[in-house]
Formats: C-alpha cells, sequence, structure tokens
C-alpha cells in the first residue's frame, strides 16, 4: 500500500523520509515540486500526481506537504485519511505539528511512523495504543530521561492492541474522576447581497475529555435528538442502541477525543446570529472607492457575540485602505490584499462599524469583481440548533465521576456576498 | 538533494571543525553530518556497554536515516545490538535494519537467529515483533525460514500473531512471487479465521497476492459480512472493496428488470417471455445491510468503501441513501473533498436525483481553493435540470464576478453546458454570454466566445447579430482560441453576414503572418469557405493568403494550403473532388454535444485511484459485469465441523456465538448490557427480518439434512427412530434426579502422580460456605508404598472474577488409603478452568478442574406463567437434534447434562417438557423446552440471559446426543 512518506516544508526542502518497503529516491518528489509549480497557490497542488512509476498522494497541513508514495492501485481517501491521521497524532504527541517540532523530536516521530503502517498497511492507529507503545515527551520527562537515561518507550508490553476495546488502554487510574463534554456547533452560510440566505446549516461535533478510572461504560442522552440528522460516531459508539434509542452508549478513550459529529437537518431554519450592513463601491474613472461595514446582532438568543473577526480579499486593483473602525483595529496588507478586522464583542446599543476610502491604482479601471466577506464569531453558552443534552450516566464503576457540559457556537464557513 | 544541503550548511556546519560532541542532544542538531570521524564516535558508542550510551548513537543513527543520510558502513557495528535488552535500543535497531538489510544481506544475516528465537517467546507480542521485523527483512536467502516462520504463527494460539502473519504474507510475495502457491494455501488457513483482528489483514494480503481466487472467499463470505463492523476501520476499507468485486460476480444485477424495460421503451417489441421477477439474494441482502451502519463511521475511507458498494450493487431505489453521508464528507479537508468531489462528479451523472436534494452544499465559497471550486462546478452543472436551473444560473452569475480568473473560465463552461442540455434556457444564457463579451477581462471574453460559437451552431439563422458583434472583437482579443472560433463562426455561416465576412478576412490577411498556427489554420478555412460562396469579392484575397501559408514555418498550415488549393482553385488538373468542394466545406455539421468529463467513468470502480486518474493504475482490478445467471449460492454454505447435521440458530442477533470462546468470554462481560437492553428495545421490524434470516439458514440446513435422508440405506431407519427416540428423550429428561450419576473426573493421574491419584466430582450440593460456589467433591487414592503428608494446594491461577475456597490440608495419607475433601470454587458462570497446584511434603503438581456448563447451574422451581413470561425477556438458543439413536447407555450423559434443570416444571402439553435453573454465580435464569413437533422431529430450546451458557448448552446436549 503506501510505499514512503516524504514531508516537504514551504520552501521546498525534503526534511523527512520513511520508507516501509524498499527505498524509493527521493528524486520521484521531484513530479511533486514540478506540480507545484504549476499551481498557483499552494492549496491548488493536486493531492493525487501520477508518476511514471509511482502515484503521489499528498496532504497540506500546518504548511508542511506529507507525501505519500503509492506504487499499485489503493483507495486515495484510503492514504488521504491516514496522512491526516499521521497530523493528528503528531499534533497529539507534540501540541504543535510544525517542521521544529518534528526536526525535535525525530526519533519518536520515527518510532511513530514505524508503529503506524506495517509493510504499508495500516496497524496501529489509536492514539491510545501509540501512547502506551511510545510516551509522549514532556519536558519533565526528557528532563528525567537524560539525567536517568531511560526512555520514552514503554516498559511494558502494550496489550491495548489484543483488547476488544482497542481505542481504550487497560489499568486507568485517576484520583480526580472527570467526565467533560464541549458541543460545539458551526454555522456555515452563504447570504447574499441583499442579506437573504441562500444556504445556511450547522454542523456540531461533541468533543469529550474523559479521565475516568477503570472501565467505564457511559451513556448520553439528549433532550432533542430528533435534531440530528446525519451522524457520525467514534468507533466506542455503539451503533445499534443509537439506532434503536437515540442514545449514546460507550466505553469511552482515555483523555481527549471527538465522539460525535452532527449535521442538523437543513429542513430546520438556521437562526443567523449577525447581519451586515455594507457598501462597498468603486467608481467609473476616479481612483476611489467607498467602504462602509456595519456590523449588528440578529438572532442570538439574547447571548453576547464574541471574538468577531471580518476578512475580506479586496480585488487586486486596490492599493490600500483608509478606514475608521469604530471599534477593535483593522489591517490591510496591500500584498496579499487581505483585509482583517478584528472587532470582539459586538454591543448591540453601540454597533461596530468600518468606514472610509480605498485608494486604486492610478489609471487602472473600476474592478468588477465583488469582494466577500468572510466572518468569524463566538457565542458562549449556547448551541444554535437547540441541541441540549438530557443526562449522562456512567455504570461498570462504583465511584462518581465529575460531569460537565459546555455549549459553544462558532461561525463555520461563514460567506457574505457583495 | 539540494534541500539536504541547504540544511547542511545551516545546521552541519560545526562538523566541518570536527570537534567531538558527547552527549550533545540528538535532537538538536549537528547529527546530521556525513563526517565519518563522527561515524567512529557512533561505532565506539554503540560498542560500549551503557545502555544510555547506544540508545545516544541509535537516535542519531535513526535521525541521520529520517534525513535521508547514508548510515549503512555502520551496519555491523549496529547488528551487533540486535539482541540488546533496553527496550527503546531494540527498537532503534530494527528500524535501522529494516532500512538497511536489503544493501547488507550477508550481515543481516547475523541477526536472523535472534528472530527465530523470538517467534519461540511465550510473549505473543514479542511473537509477533519478531515475525514482523523478520518478515521485513528483505533477504532472499532467508525466503525459507520466512516461509516457515508464517505458517507457523497462521496457526498461533494469539490472533495478533496471526495477524501479524497475514501481515507478513504480502512481504514474502514481493520478496519471492514463486511461492505464491504456498502463501495461498496459509491465505485460506487464515481466511477461516473467526477473529475481527485478523480479517482485514488477510483480505489484504488476498488481494495482494491472489485477487483473482474469488472461490476462496464463498466460504468465508457470510462470516466477513458479519464481522465486518467490528473489524478495525482500514480493514473495514479492504473487505468492503473486496466483498463489492465478490458480489459482482456472484448476485444478479438487482436493477435488471428497470434496465430492460428501459431497453422495452426504445424498442416496443421486447420478447416478454424473457422477462421473470428478481429475487435477491439473501447473501446479497445481508451484504448491504451489514454494511449500511458503516456510513456513519469517523472514517472517510469507510464511508468512501460502502458508498460505493450501494452504488454498484444496491438495487435504484437504495442507492440514496449514500448521498448524505457524502455531503457530510464535504466538511473535511480539502484533499477529502476533491476525491468525494471526484466521485460525486460520476455519480451525479447516472443518479442525478440523489444529490437533487443536496444542491446547495455544492454551492461554491469564494474560500474555497480552485480545484475544489471546478469539481462542484462540475456537480452542480450534473444536477441541473427544468426546474432548478434559474437557481443554479442566478448562482453562477455570482461566479463570474469571483477574482479567481480560472474558476471564472471554469464557470463559463459550465452556463454552455447547461445552456445545450436544457432548451428552455438556451437564450438567456447565450445573452448572457453575449453580455460577458464586453467584460474587461480578456480571459472570460475568450472563454465566451468559445462557448458561443458552440451554442450557435445549435441555430445560427437566428443569431446573426451575435455573429456580426463578434465578427468586431477580432479587433480587440488576443486570445488565439477565441480568435480562431470567430473565424470558424464567420467562415462557417458566411452566408448570414455576407458583408462582414470578406472584410474580416481582408483584415486577417493583413496580421497572417504574425497570428498563432490554430488561428492560421482558421483563416485558410474561412478563406476557403468564402470563395466557394463569394468568390468575386474574395478571390485575390484568397490566394493571397494561400500565398502565404505556402511559405509558412509550420507544414501542417502549408499542407493545409497546398490541399485546399488542389480542392477550390480550379485548374485543367483538378480532379473529380473538387466538384465537390462546396459539399465538403460547407456541409451541415453536426452541433457539438457538450459532454462532462465524468461521463461513463463509473466503468472504473468509484472510490479506486484509477477512477480519479481515468486511468487504469498498476494492480487494478476491474470491476466485473453481472452474470448473466446466478451461479450456484449453496457455495457459500458453510458445513457444520459436527457430525450432526443440526445447527444451532441463534435467534440473538449479536454475533458473538460465532467467534471463539475465549473471546466470546471477554466481550460478554462488555456487551451484556447492551445486550439485555437491545433485546428488549429492539423493534419489531428488526428482528423479524433477522428471523427470516435464521429461517432461511435453517432451511438450508434442512434441506442438507433432507439429501441426508436420501441415503438409501439410512433413510428408513433413521425415519422409524425419529418418535421413539424423541420420546425417549423427554422419558430421561424427566426421570433425572439431581444425586443421580455423578461423573468424576480425574486430576491427578497415579503415575504422574507417583502413587497419588486424585479424582474429582461435582457433588451438586450447596457449599455451605459461600452460596455462590460450586462444591467440587475431590478424593485422595495413595497408591504408594509411602505415605503422602501435607496435601494443600497453592498458587492458585484464576481468570478474574473468580474464587477458591481452599480445601482443608489432609495432614497424613498412610498407603493404601483414601480421603475425601470438598472445595469450592466461583467459576464466575463461565467454564474457564481453575489452575492450581497440589503439593505434598516433597512434590507439586500442576493441575485445573474445568467445570462442564451444566454443573454452573442449579434447579429451581417456575410456575407455567413465570416460565413463559420470563422465556419471552431471555435470549433464545434452539436447535433441532436429528436423528439420533437413544441408548440406554448414552442416558446418564443427558442427565448428567441436564440435571440443572432437573426441575421439571408441570406443563399443560405433553408435547413439551420445560426445565429451569439458575446459575450459581450471578442466578440468572436458564429455561429448556424440549418440543415435539409434526412428523416427529424435536426441539430444544435453551433461552438465558448468558448467551455463552445458553449456545454451551445446547452444544453439549447435542454432543451427549451423539456420543
Amino acid at each position: 500500500m503506501i510505499h514512503s512518506l516524504f514531508l516537504i516544508n514551504a520552501s521546498g526542502d525534503i526534511f523527512l523520509e520513511k520508507h516501509w518497503k524498499s527505498v524509493v529516491s527521493r528524486s520521484v518528489c521531484d513530479y511533486f515540486f514540478e506540480a507545484q509549480e504549476r499551481a498557483s497557490e499552494p492549496e491548488n497542488v493536486p493531492p493525487v500526481i501520477p508518476t511514471p512509476h509511482h502515484y503521489l498522494i499528498s496532504v497540506l497541513r500546518h504548511r508542511i506537504y506529507f507525501v505519500a508514495v503509492i506504487q499499485s492501485e489503493v483507495p486515495p481517501l484510503f492514504v488521504i485519511e491516514f496522512l491526516h491521521r499521521v497530523v493528528d497524532t503528531f499534533q497529539d504527541y507534540f501540541g504543535v505539528c510544525t517542521e521544529a517540532a518534528i526536526k525535535d523530536n525525530v526519533v519518536v516521530v520515527y518510532e511513530l511512523l514505524e508503529e503506524m503502517l506495517d509493510n504499508g498497511f495500516p496497524l496501529a492507529t489509536e492514539s491510545n495504543i501509540l501512547k502506551e507503545l511510545i510516551k509522549p515527551p514532556t519536558i519533565l520527562r526528557t528532563m528525567v530521561n537524560t539525567i536517568t537515561g531511560s526512555t520514552n518507550v514503554g516498559e511494558q508490553l502494550p496489550t491495548g492492541q489484543l483488547s476488544v476495546v482497542p481505542w481504550r488502554r487497560t489499568g486507568v487510574k485517576y484520583t480526580n474522576n472527570e467526565a467533560y463534554f464541549d458541543v460545539v456547533e458551526e454555522i456555515d452560510a452563504i447570504i447574499d447581497k441583499s442579506g437573504s440566505t441562500i444556504t445556511a446549516e450547522i454542523q456540531g461535533v461533541i468533543d469529550a475529555c474523559v479521565k475516568l478510572t477503570g472501565m467505564p461504560d457511559l451513556t448520553l442522552s439528549f433532550m432533542n435528538p430528533r435534531l440530528l440528522d446525519d451522524v457520525s460516531f467514534h468507533p466506542c459508539v455503539r451503533f445499534k442502541r443509537w439506532e434503536a434509542e437515540r442514545i449514546l452508549s460507550f466505553i469511552p478513550p482515555d483523555g481527549n477525543f471527538r465522539l460525535l459529529s452532527y449535521h442538523v437537518s437543513s429542513q430546520n431554519l438556521v437562526a443567523i446570529p449577525v447581519y451586515v450592513k455594507h457598501n462597498i463601491t468603486f467608481r467609473e474613472g476616479s481612483s476611489q472607492g467607498r467602504f462602509d461595514l456595519t456590523l449588528g446582532p440578529k438572532q442570538t438568543m439574547g447571548k453576547a457575540v464574541e471574538a468577531v473577526l471580518v476578512s475580506s480579499q479586496l480585488p487586486r486593483g486596490v492599493l490600500n485602505a483608509n478606514l475608521n473602525a469604530s471599534q477593535g483595529t483593522y489591517t490591510f496588507d496591500p500584498v496579499t490584499k487581505m483585509l482583517t478586522w478584528d472587532v470582539g464583542k459586538i454591543n448591540p446599543q453601540k454597533l461596530p462599524s468600518l468606514k472610509g476610502s480605498m485608494n486604486l491604482q492610478a489609471g487602472a479601471s473600476k474592478p468588477d469583481e465583488n469582494p466577500t466577506i468572510n466572518i468569524q464569531l463566538k457565542i458562549q453558552q449556547m448551541a444554535i440548533s437547540g441541541l441540549k443534552v438530557n443526562r449522562l450516566d456512567m455504570y461498570g464503576e462504583k465511584y462518581k465521576p465529575f460531569k460537565g457540559i459546555k455549549y459553544m457556537t462558532k461561525a463555520g464557513k461563514f460567506q457574505v456576498r457583495t | 538533494m539540494s534541500a539536504s544541503s541547504a540544511f547542511n550548511e545551516e545546521k552541519g556546519g560545526s562538523s566541518s571543525v570536527g570537534e567531538p560532541e558527547y552527549g550533545h542532544d540528538p535532537a538538536s542538531g549537528g547529527i546530521f553530518s556525513s563526517d565519518y570521524k563522527r561515524h567512529d564516535d557512533l561505532k565506539e558508542m554503540l560498542d560500549s556497554n551503557k545502555d544510555s550510551l547506544k540508545l545516544e548513537a541509535m537516535k542519531r543513527i535513526v535521525a541521520m536515516i529520517a534525513r535521508g543520510k547514508n548510515a549503512s558502513d555502520l551496519f555491523p557495528a549496529v547488528v551487533k545490538n540486535v539482541a540488546c535488552k533496553n527496550i527503546e535500543v531494540k527498537k532503534l535497531v530494527y528500524v535501522y535494519l529494516v532500512r538497511y538489510a536489503e544493501e547488507q544481506q550477508d550481515l543481516a544475516l547475523l541477526s536472523i537467529s535472534t528472530f527465530q528465537r523470538g517467534l519461540k517467546d511465550p510473549n505473543q507480542l514479542i511473537r509477533a515483533s519478531a515475525l514482523r521485523v523478520l518478515s521485513s527483512i528483505r533477504v532472499t536467502i532467508i525466503v525459507p525460514i520466512m516461509m516457515l516462520a508464517i505458517k507457523e504463527a497462521a496457526s498461533d494460539m494469539s490472533p495478533y500473531v496471526r495477524k501479524t502473519a497475514a501481515h507478513a504474507i504480502p512481504k514474502l510475495y514481493s520478496l519471492d512471487p514463486e511461492q505464491k502457491d504456498q502463501l495461498i494455501e496459509v491465505i485460506e488457513k487464515l481466511l477461516a479465521d473467526k477473529t475481527t483482528l485478523v480479517a482485514g489483514s488477510v483480505v489484504m494480503a488476498f488481494e495482494e497476492v491472489c485477487p483473482e481466487r474469488i472461490d476462496l472467499i464463498h466460504k468465508n463470505y457470510r462470516k466477513l459480512c458479519n464481522l465486518l463492523i467490528d473489524v478495525e476501520e482500514w480493514g473495514q476499507v479492504v473487505i468492503i472493496n473486496m466483498l463489492t468485486r465478490y458480489a459482482r460476480t456472484q448476485f444478479l444485477n438487482p436493477n435488471m428488470n428497470d434496465e430492460e424495460e428501459e431497453e422495452k421503451e426504445k424498442k416496443a417489441e421486447a420478447p416478454m417471455a424473457k422477462r421473470k421477477p428478481y429475487v435477491m439474494d439473501p447473501d446479497h441482502r445481508l451484504l448491504l445491510r451489514n454494511t449500511k451502519p458503516l456510513l456513519q463511521s469517523r472514517n472517510a475511507a469507510v464511508v468512501m468503501a460502502v458508498a460505493q458498494l450501494y452504488f454498484h450493487l444496491a438495487p435504484k431505489v437504495e442507492v440514496g441513501v449514500i448521498a448524505k453521508a457524502l455531503v457530510r464528507l464535504l466538511r473535511s479537508h480539502s484533499e477529502v473533498q476533491y476525491v468525494v468531489l471526484q466521485n460525486v462528479a460520476t455519480m451525479s451523472i447516472k443518479r442525478r436525483g440523489m444529490f437533487e436534494p443536496y444542491l446547495k452544499s455544492f454551492y461554491i465559497r469564494s474560500t474555497d481553493p480552485t480545484q475544489i471550486k471546478v469539481l462542484k462546478l462540475e456537480v452542480l452543472t450534473n444536477l441541473a435540470n427544468e426546474t432548478n436551473i434559474s437557481t443554479i444560473l442566478r448562482e453562477f452569475q455570482t461566479y463570474i464576478k469571483s477574482m479567481d480568473k480560472d474558476f471564472v473560465a471554469a464557470t463559463i463552461q459550465a452556463i454552455g453546458r447547461c445552456a445545450t442540455n436544457i432548451g428552455e434556457v438556451r437564450d438567456t444564457c447565450l445573452n448572457g454570454l453575449v453580455q460577458l463579451l464586453s467584460n474587461r477581462d480578456e480571459l472570460v471574453v475568450a472563454e465566451s466566445v468559445v462557448v458561443i460559437k458552440k451554442l450557435l451552431q445549435m441555430q445560427p439563422e437566428k443569431h446573426s447579430d451575435i455573429i456580426k458583434h463578434m465578427a468586431k472583437l477580432t479587433d480587440n482579443i488576443q486570445v488565439p482560441m477565441a480568435r480562431a472560433s470567430i473565424l470558424w463562426l464567420i467562415g462557417e455561416y458566411c452566408e448570414h453576414v455576407p458583408k462582414i465576412a470578406p472584410d474580416v478576412l481582408r483584415k486577417m490577411a493583413k496580421s497572417f503572418t504574425n497570428e498563432e498556427d490554430i488561428v492560421k489554420l482558421q483563416i485558410i478555412n474561412l478563406a476557403a469557405k468564402l470563395y466557394l460562396t463569394n468568390s468575386k469579392q474574395t478571390k485575390l484575397l484568397t490566394q493571397y493568403v494561400l500565398n502565404l501559408a505556402k511559405y509558412d514555418q509550420n507544414y501542417d498550415i502549408r499542407d493545409r494550403a497546398r490541399f485546399i488549393r488542389q480542392l477550390i482553385v480550379p485548374t485543367e488538373k483538378s480532379g473529380a473532388l473538387s466538384k465537390y468542394a462546396k459539399k465538403l466545406f460547407l456541409a451541415l455539421k453536426p452541433a457539438p454535444v457538450l459532454e462532462s468529463p465524468f461521463k461513463d467513468r463509473d466503468h472504473f470502480q468509484l472510490g479506486s485511484l484509477s477512477h480519479l486518474l481515468n486511468a487504469k493504475a498498476g494492480g487494478y482490478q476491474e470491476l466485473p459485469d453481472w452474470p448473466e445467471a446466478a451461479p450456484d449460492p449453496s457455495v457459500r454454505n458453510v458445513e457444520v465441523k459436527d457430525s450432526v447435521r443440526a445447527v444451532g440458530t441463534v435467534t440473538c442477533r449479536d454475533r458473538e456465538s460465532e467467534q471463539s470462546s475465549e473471546e466470546e468470554e471477554r466481550k460478554h462481560q462488555r456487551k451484556s448490557d447492551q445486550q439485555k437492553s437491545d433485546s428488549e428495545s429492539e423493534s419489531d421490524e428488526e428482528s423479524d427480518s433477522e428471523s427470516s434470516q435464521s429461517e432461511s439458514d435453517d432451511s438450508d440446513s434442512e434441506a442438507d439434512v433432507k439429501k441426508k435422508k436420501k441415503d438409501p440405506v439410512c433413510n428408513n431407519r433413521k425415519h422409524k427412530c425419529i418418535d421413539s427416540c424423541f420420546n425417549s428423550l423427554v422419558l430421561c429428561l424427566q426421570n433425572i434426579s439431581p444425586c443421580s450419576a455423578l461423573k468424576s473426573y480425574e486430576l491427578l493421574h497415579r503415575i504422574r502422580g507417583e502413587g497419588l491419584s486424585v479424582e474429582y466430582c461435582f457433588s451438586r450440593q450447596p457449599f455451605s460456605p459461600d452460596g455462590n460456589m460450586v462444591a467440587v467433591q475431590m478424593q485422595f487414592t495413595n497408591n504408594a508404598t509411602s505415605e503422602a503428608k501435607n496435601l494443600h494446594m497453592e498458587d492458585v491461577k484464576l481468570q478474574s472474577g473468580m474464587r477458591v475456597k481452599e480445601f482443608p490440608e489432609i495432614e497424613l495419607l498412610p498407603a493404601g488409603e483414601t480421603a475425601t475433601a470438598v472445595m469450592g470454587i466461583d467459576f464466575c458462570d463461565s467454564t474457564q478452568a481453575a489452575n492450581f497446584q497440589l503439593c505434598t511434603h516433597t512434590r507439586k503438581f500442576f493441575v485445573s478442574i474445568q467445570p462442564p456448563v451444566g454443573e454452573l447451574m442449579r434447579p429451581v422451581f417456575l410456575t407455567e406463567n413465570e416460565f413463559k413470561k420470563e422465556q419471552g425477556e431471555l435470549i433464545s438458543v434452539t436447535c433441532r437434534p436429528p436423528t439420533p439413536f437413544l441408548s440406554d447407555s448414552r442416558f446418564n450423559s443427558i442427565r448428567f447434562i441436564l440435571f440443572c434443570i432437573a426441575q421439571n416444571l408441570p406443563c399443560g402439553s405433553d408435547k413439551e417438557c420445560r426445565f429451569a435453573g439458575r446459575t450459581v454465580t450471578s442466578g440468572s435464569l436458564v429455561l429448556a423446552t424440549v418440543a415435539t413437533k409434526e412428523g416427529g422431529a424435536a426441539q430444544l430450546t435453551v433461552n438465558c440471559e448468558k448467551m455463552v451458557i445458553g449456545t454451551m448448552l445446547v452444544k453439549d446436549v447435542l454432543l451427549a446426543l451423539t456420543q
């Protein structure tokens, strides 16, 4: 399946290579560099590149290309999904997945890659199993290791791989038993010029952080499970129980994991939390343009809209912008023509606005494209779909855990066309 | 390579100075140098006897490998450490070995013996890792050793080692393809494995080594379908893809009749006789049903695999379920989106209705990468129809204003395709495109011209004003393709613009030498066409153009000029063809059909690399066409290993009964809760379908029994026996009393025990110190000549949850005497053995006690109503004892098994006998019913909360009946 893996940084250096079968020369990456040159933007490099003897399948994350070399037919998503899993594991281990972090931990990275694939076929990708095999580096452990000469490799043989609950390691112990669940919903929307909604949908996830002793068996039920239209589960969730009773029943992995992601049916009306009044115009013949933007809360159910960030890609002809923000700060990058406005919290009494003029290149004709406005925001303590967790019960263990649920709404791909 | 040297300059600068750096942090750099002196340090460190130094050295070496630096000269120094005690050093040595063994074959052999030793280790994980490394060393000499190791590991006790064996198969195959036949044997063996751990890996090996041996799958098909949901996600992908191919060869096309109907609509007189109703093979249904829940997987590859399975195998009406899951994947990383959209594009051509409800999910955001935008556009175009075209066109209008010009060009193409496909909007589209001709961006204009040209071909006579407008554009547009398109249009429809056409030719003749080749060719064409229609005005111009072309650098153009001159300019030598010149040039040309590039891509299996590239990738297995007639479905019937042809059908839907008992035990603990609630809450329809499935299984096995009956010798005798046998079965069950016929088992034989022999039996009395324990009565006999002292037990090894109450020590057992003692064991309602050591004053003997399932229960009394109520709530295990001959000597064994249910309960019907018991530890009810049926068949049903107990009880009764 997967023959080799090359890690390539933004400046085109191959800084790590790993082969699971015979060695493939790194010159195979030349085909990748060619494709990279052809693509205008880094994210436009095709994920699958055929070469005379190999196929290159790549993903781009954190400005690093993970390029897998394939020799024969394999479902491309299989490789892509695996590569993303590799990145997730690195992030889990090192906190960040940057070139520096990988270079600093090159031995751990190599040990991980060795365990994750056998002969190019995934072997252990579950983070709980991997952590049993190879302990993640922490500052304390690094210090202890240097002093005592002990290792990062687990001394005990990992039994997790043999277990019927492979996602959970055995012998978990905590003094404080806690289970936290975050219900995070994102609104994806496209709003047209006149302010009417073209498409809006809600995607949600439930991320969990479970630190419970032993083998707890949890059930989580919702007040309104019918809202959930399409769901995908962590493998620990018993699917049949969900089908029959709409209850999530599972033995959780230890630590952080994504329990569930869901989609709220598009039949339901989606509440749009903010509105945008905009007036972006360029006049024919003059090298000036007007920029006028006001934000206001719309359907927020009384909650405050926070961490609002507005960004817009202005037309290429714009040289600079002289704007005046009533609140927050704005920046305009004259190279990428990206305008960002960090608004912060919206105060309904005094609506934030950004007004001013843009200077166009002298003599350039009026740009005929209209910039789109992307908005990011956060609303605490509310799931915009109205989803509510009813209760969380634990079976199988005697102690009483501390339970917590948090709700949050964010803007996902929230765009306003002008 | 420039990359690495750049890195060297930056990080390895210190290496040129050459100062030794002991204890340097391996991660901080300076370690990637290829300086030979440095290697000497490493060698020294590897040779030291301090693990920390060795580890330090190995870390540096691995970092070198990661950088792609050559570290092969260290091979001898590294390979010495293969047996190092430190686990991390060992692991890093493995990494090194696997990387360089291929280059240093002779030296690599030094390490083999270590792995061979590891293969014999009592710890399964060490056995597995030894096999893993051994098989990863690509040294041809050790092929026989690998083969042997794989064969041995394939029958290992531990499923994890068997999984590793499955992984090793493709490695050996790529090293030496000659071993194929032997490897297929191993694959066949592993395919029969019943554990989820092995299933995915062995199917992967099957796909790499012998994908053509579809016959190996038959017997394992149902098992694979049932295990699928519990297999790890990567294995699921491989299995689903393989099963898709399998199903295409074994089942009939579920849409066969629909397609026939379609054909019939085309030609009305299709033969009626040929149509026969389609009935789906239950195995086909099984596959579809068991894969469906996987659409909910978090793994995009699994979702895609199920989606392609449904697309290729499901009846039309059911394919729709995959759309929602695929649309969900569009929220994922852009690479995932890219692959999914490609597949959606192909699907949306064949089954447009499926994605129509999700139209808005394909709307394009300005932040999408261009390649995603273009694919979404493709899907939107495929989905366009009369009802939604207006919204789609409105959406396209906003796209045209995008800053991404490649995307705008693709949008214009898309509008063109919508216009050709949907007649009603053609004029609107055309008008819109004409407006674009005044766009400031040349690329947009050029793309519009090309598309308009295609559209105009459909109805040119209406649109001469557009053609005139376009003729004017020749002054401004520089994009060759667009210029060529305009020229072609004017030439083709010169009769509609008789005044303008010659003028355009005049301008073109002027700039001929500066034009691109493609434009020049069209100028020649235009000239020729004008010459034929309007030779008076254009004769000289044409001559001029042809003369210019004659001396062009491009031979295509010279060729074309020569050819056209011969054809149109009449000379005395000109052949017969010139008469037809007008017909040749101005023939009515069919309008081009604008087709999706994804049309007919579905002959590649969806989700595959080949589909994505639209070209066959190496190792791609063609998706076969449906067979005309279904092959024999009975090949998938699995023979029951027992000599009895009885099938213990489990009406509970969990798959546990099919798994090996050791795993069953473990799993049981976990799932029992779930099971209970499952069986309570399960909706009726679900269980209906389940039972119908099991009925069909039953009928299969009944058919088997019937076949057997045809055997002329046994037939009559057997038939007669049925009645008597059943009666005697009932009889024996009724007459059992708890204390009859205690069977003794041997714990220690007198030869092994050096004169001491021990027997034990289950006394079936309550064990007074602890009610949850089973009483075991032991009888010690001293056959030796000397006395035995201090008989006691030690070192009890139990499965978790089990407990033992030891028997009191026997201080003295004189020669020739016997003594008895009672101990209690809490077996936790499992048939796991209790292991302990029996000690005398001189010796210790390892012994173990394993209870038959019947000894784990006690009789209880229930009224008929209670019995029926309980029965309804418990999982039932049913079997039909066939036609064995019951003789008196067999009674004891049956009694023994069913003694536990000895409370023979009163019962209304004489056709039925009921028994009830409770398990000793947990007190779960065990109910048994024996019923006669018409025709003398008997049926034994056991209802029990614990599936395992129920299944084993049935098995034991069957076994007793056949003994």
